[in-house]
């Protein structure tokens, strides 16, 4: 049965088209995108989308689905559920699990696992390096002929700079991104971002030039052997002001930010919440800012979830012992929608980075609304208000600063190859 | 209803000198006396009984002032009782202590003054100086010299009022509400 | 003044009117100290368990002397004691103390906000007896005491902290206790050792000894721990001391009535000369003194009344 998506405001970013389209969709494939000459036929399921806007699904190039290894905080099955949920139809999932995904094995059994438990597509990122130890590269070529989508040591920077060299050189060969965790143990080694609030509270701080000094290293390298590099989870002013100075002269760079990095400042840990804890740190009013202007620039390209799901034990404890982490794959599109509601974006500017950019970065075809193309598709309403209630998770992680907030702007139906996947219960 | 005053300002002073005499006569003379008021009013009361005696006497009693919070039975149900200062600077052992209060009532803060007296040391004697004794005793606690002795119903309170703290001389019987 | 709190987690969640309404309260315990029974039936039938995950001689035997002069019952539990050790976590430790019905907590952690997430979930009172680098309010409570006790007045002092203050919980509670009067703070120390934005709080920032002991009524000199030494902060203890450990021709720069003030214990020899901590300006064992009559005071105000 062919389904048609009616009367919607259709934005997608790729084809630059916005405007009130119907879309017909048949099986997997999206078979016309027309203005309203399509009559009621009783062999088509219609979705009434008016006043609702229709886009791509989103991309996230940054979650954690903890599978396999700790299915206690997360499993590809309840992380796609979340994912569905929050309006993504693509998830790249990080290397950092038990075993680590550093061998064509580990990718295998997610890609499996992907295939017969998940709601959505899942593009596992292998690691650079073997067990995430900065010693030896892992097998990329192996992991790639399996199904890795990129490469990152995520949870930690590659410690010495002739590895990250050496592994962006040999990602030349698969055309696949590296994607960059910036943190330089040596300077952290702390809970919270050092600042005014660091000094409140007590935390054991990191500073921003922890990131910032391997931001500017780590392009360097990616400069002088001419690769693309991506640096993810981009959140202090300084990080902001290095890329966008090295972006003018080298174009392969790349970087991505996490809606709590526009949306909530290190005083948010003031009263030792450890649902604020999260690695980077939440940063000053400053760097809030400034990530703001980056992203209104352009010289942040991708918005990212790092859905990092924690149990609930992991959370309940001493600020210093708490896992880092925040559950964002349900509050992601809310909250970027955020920088519509606030003037910093437009519609088309931010659906840009969830959908076409992460699409770019990853070598992807999808990432737009086409005729002939993968119907991954979502419809959201921008202004309606809802409370977080993490209860009401449908991922495992229930770990979010957000909890009790009222957000603007819901996600309401998701679509992946045609099928729906998710529909919001007032939808 | 209106307040109704038993004592009014010469009704005291003439209360204050029989006590003053009372003591004065039983303890045969003010050797080893001394005067500790509870506090708040306690202390005016025991401060014009110095007073007097200084007067009659031409000595001037050693002065105490007690404050009883520490002690009291019923401190978890009160509402942050303010804690100020006991100011006794001279010693108590093997002295006649005479204790003053303005009312006596359940003689729950009078067993409290008694307990902190004895932390104090080991006084020969404690004797109870009141202005007003109003019944319902519930310790079997007597004073050894009361002003005046005024049954009054338990929906009714009994205030002494000073000058020096209130603006006038005054004893009072007033209604609860 | 009408005190509601059921905790005291820290300096800086405290109104002017509250600290000093905790040092008036603290002047009438303070001669109980001195009396020949030195016990008031005042928390008769409480409990108060102090309970210590870090080594702690004199705030943990302050607190139970305290909590006994007022004829409190007191159990002590000490990390070695505790179950920490066993793996359990603090809340489950916390719980299980909880079932024992304790009026009062009295908490020292190696880790900033333990005591406040105790107080999230707890019904009884939660003192903080220092937790990690952030705040030991007692001991500001008890500096405060003893300088209004000897200079009669807490406010236009100059008042020099001088050691590690980025890791010092004494020194940001005396801060924030101290900021509330008017003050002048210098803070003094090797600048590995101050944290940055450190002026924010309204404070100057010295690196040199000589200047910022210049005309000073106070001096606290904070505790250095021997095991930074070595490290990454300073290069020794020995280099230390010749920097920033106080000796008499610093005294004599000072205010002619300065005080010295030490938290304890000391380091004689590091942070203080043995002259200095011995000499007539020092008032170390005053604080001692002053540290009971203001955790009296404390644990009178939290658990002496209805809540």
């Amino acid at each position: 049965m062919k389904v048609l998506i009616r009367g919607g405001r259709l934005i997608d970013p790729k084809s630059g088209i916005d405007g009130l389209y119907d879309i017909l969709i048949d099986g997997p494939v999206i078979e016309e995108i027309s203005r309203g000459a399509r009559r009621p036929d009783s062999r088509i399921k219609v979705i009434d989308a008016s006043g609702k806007i229709v886009s791509p699904g989103l991309i996230d190039v940054h979650a954690h689905l903890r599978e396999p290894g700790y299915e206690y905080k997360e499993t590809i099955k309840t992380g796609t559920l979340a994912a569905v949920r929050g309006g993504f139809t693509t998830v790249v999932c990080m290397a950092n699990t038990d075993p680590v995904n550093d061998n064509r094995s580990v990718t295998k059994f997610i890609i499996d696992k992907a295939l017969s438990e998940g709601s959505c597509r899942v593009l596992p990122c292998g690691a650079i390096t073997k067990g995430l130890k900065s010693v030896e590269l892992a097998e990329i070529g192996e992991m790639f002929e399996a199904g890795i989508t990129a490469i990152s040591d995520d949870g930690r920077s590659v410690r010495s700079a002739g590895l990250l060299r050496k592994a962006l050189e040999y990602a030349k060969i698969f055309k696949i991104p590296v994607i960059s965790h910036c943190e330089d143990e040596t300077l952290s080694g702390g809970y919270v971002h050092e600042g005014r609030a660091s000094l409140l509270s007590g935390l054991e701080a990191v500073p921003a030039i922890a990131e910032e000094v391997i931001v500017e290293r780590d392009i360097a390298v990616a400069r002088y052997v001419d690769a693309p590099i991506h640096l993810t989870h981009i959140s202090t002013a300084g990080s902001i002001d290095i890329i966008e100075r090295f972006k003018k002269g080298f174009k392969k760079i790349t970087c991505d930010t996490c809606p709590h990095y526009f949306t909530l400042t290190d005083e948010a840990t003031l009263d030792y919440n450890t649902n604020a804890k999260v690695n980077p740190p939440l940063r000053s009013k400053h760097d809030v800012e400034a990530i703001k202007a980056g992203l209104r620039k352009g010289t942040i390209d991708i918005i990212a979830t790092d859905h990092a799901p924690h149990e609930i034990t992991s959370k309940d404890v001493e600020f210093d012992l708490a896992a880092s982490g925040i559950s964002g794959l349900e509050t992601a599109l809310a909250l970027a929608l955020g920088l519509v509601h606030e003037g910093v974006l437009t519609m088309n500017e931010l659906l840009a980075k969830m959908t076409v950019n992460p699409a770019k970065l990853l070598g992807l075809k999808s990432g737009g609304i086409a005729e002939g193309g993968r119907a991954d598709i979502i419809i959201f309403d921008p202004d309606l208000e809802w409370t977080v209630d993490k209860d009401l998770f449908t991922s495992k992680g229930r770990n979010t600063p957000f909890d009790g907030m009222t957000l603007k702007g819901k996600n309401l139906l998701t679509m992946v190859d045609g099928r729906i996947v998710y529909r919001d219960e007032g939808f | 209803m209106k307040n109704k005053v038993i004592l009014d300002k010469k009704a005291i002073q003439r209360t204050i000198n029989r006590i003053t005499h009372e003591i004065l006569e039983k303890n045969e003379g003010c050797t080893q006396l001394c005067l500790i008021g509870i506090r708040t009013r306690g202390i005016h009361l025991a401060n014009r009984i110095q007073n007097a005696i200084k007067s009659v006497e031409g000595i001037t009693l050693p002065f105490g002032v007690l404050d009883i919070t520490m002690y009291r039975d019923d401190i978890s149900k009160l509402k942050w009782p303010e804690v100020k200062k006991t100011e006794i600077s001279f010693d108590v052992n093997n002295m006649t202590v005479i204790l003053v209060d303005d009312v006596l009532h359940t003689g729950r803060t009078t067993r409290a003054a008694i307990d902190a007296i004895m932390d104090l040391g080991r006084p020969k004697k404690i004797q109870l100086a009141v202005l007003v004794d109003r019944g319902e005793r519930e310790l079997p606690i007597h004073p050894d010299y009361a002003g005046i002795v005024c049954p009054v119903s338990i929906k009714e309170e009994v205030l002494a009022r000073f000058s020096e703290i209130d603006g006038k001389d005054e004893v009072v019987i007033v209604k609860t509400p | 003044m009408n005190w509601k709190r059921k905790d005291l987690l820290g300096i800086r969640d405290l109104s002017k009117e509250e600290i000093l309404f905790i040092l008036d309260t603290a002047e009438s315990f303070k001669d109980i100290s001195k009396r020949e029974i030195k016990k008031v039936p005042t928390l008769r039938g409480k409990t108060v368990i102090t309970l210590f995950y870090e080594p702690s001689t004199r705030t943990r035997t302050s607190f139970e002397i305290a909590a006994k002069r007022l004829s409190a019952d007191t159990i002590n539990i000490s990390s070695s004691t505790s179950s920490s050790t066993k793996g359990e976590s603090l809340k489950d430790t916390a719980r299980n103390l909880e079932s024992m019905r304790p009026d009062a907590i009295v908490i020292r952690h190696g880790m900033p906000g333990a005591p406040h997430m105790l107080a999230g979930i707890l019904d009884s009172s939660i003192i903080n007896g220092g937790d990690g680098s952030h705040e030991h309010p007692t001991q500001a409570l008890l500096d405060l005491f003893t300088i209004r006790e000897k200079k009669k007045h807490i406010d236009g002092l100059k008042v020099v902290i001088v050691g590690d203050i980025a890791h010092s919980r004494v020194a940001r509670s005396n801060i924030f206790s101290l900021k509330n009067f008017d003050n002048r703070i210098v803070c003094c120390g090797p600048p590995t050792m101050i944290p940055p934005h450190l002026e924010t709080l309204g404070v100057t920032v010295e690196y040199d000894m000589n200047n910022a002991v210049k005309g000073a009524d106070v001096i606290m000199m904070l505790r250095i721990q021997k095991e930074r030494g070595g490290t990454t902060y300073i290069p020794s203890t020995k280099e230390y001391a010749t920097l920033y450990g106080l000796r008499k021709d610093h005294v004599e720069r000072a205010a002619n009535d300065v005080i010295i003030m030490h938290p304890g214990p000391m380091n004689r020899g590091i942070e203080i000369t043995d002259e200095v901590a011995d000499g007539p300006y020092s008032v170390i064992l005053d604080q001692v003194e002053n540290g009971l009559a203001v955790r009296m005071a404390v644990l009178y105000l939290l658990i002496g009344g209805e809540a």
